[in-house]
């Protein structure tokens, strides 16, 4: 399963992101990784799925992309039961 | 890292900001004085969050206002504002630390951006951060 961290320059904030998506995904024992990338590129890159802060997530929603919000990019609890809600619990 | 590149010069603590924009401003300062980053650098961070929005908060009442290289970054470094009241943002977020990052290029901040996630992980730290008034309380968290 392949994940975009997004954000808007696709270095700081999504890297961060991404880190932890990934031992989420370990924990959780979700196949697959978790990449980080910019906005405006992650717009055209294909993923199963995205995941970042609302308002970015707002812009990349284009009613195809399967986007998944996160406020606090820094807590694993927080991305581990966003991860359950639409992930584990949609498949 | 964080700790070797934090250095008192880097931090500083301060009542308020009126604003957002004026906070990315104060926290860059010491960045832009020694060299690290140029006006420009500032000036995109602000435009960042203007176009996007508040990505940068990070997590309740942190923020990292960061561009990118080829906005103005002369060489990597980090600098970091504390402000006692809440500073905020559009949608409700706010800020009261603000980590200012400028990177070099794609990967040599990396390290640098591990070791805050690390930080910002740990609950009883991020109270000791937010609740910090001098640079001494801050070194006992790096």
């Amino acid at each position: 399963m392949k994940l975009l961290a997004v954000c808007g320059n696709g270095l700081g904030t999504s890297f961060m992101l991404s880190l932890n998506v990934n031992k989420a995904m370990k924990e959780l024992g979700i196949d697959g990784d978790c990449k980080n990338m910019d906005l405006a590129s992650a717009k055209t890159e294909s993923a199963d799925y995205y995941i970042g802060s609302p308002e970015i997530m707002e812009q990349l929603e284009d009613g195809r992309k399967k986007v998944i919000p996160v406020v606090n990019m820094v807590s694993l609890n927080e991305i581990k039961e966003q991860l359950r809600k639409h992930i584990l619990e949609v498949e | 890292m964080l700790r070797s590149r934090l250095t008192g010069e880097m931090v500083q603590f301060i009542p308020r900001a009126k604003n957002w924009e004026e906070a990315i401003r104060m926290a860059s300062e010491p960045l832009l004085k020694h060299g690290y980053i140029e006006a420009g650098y500032v000036d995109a961070m602000i435009s960042n969050v203007k176009e996007l929005g508040p990505y940068i908060v990070l997590m309740p009442r942190v923020a990292m206002p960061h561009a990118r290289p080829e906005d103005g970054v002369r060489k990597m470094g980090i600098s970091l504002l504390i402000t006692e009241d809440a500073v905020l943002f559009e949608g409700g977020k706010s800020a009261n630390a603000f980590f200012v990052v400028a990177a070099e290029d794609a990967t040599s901040h990396l390290t640098l951006l591990q070791e805050i996630s690390d930080l910002l992980s740990d609950e009883e730290k991020i109270t000791k951060l937010l609740g910090a008034g001098t640079y001494e309380d801050l070194l006992n968290l790096l």
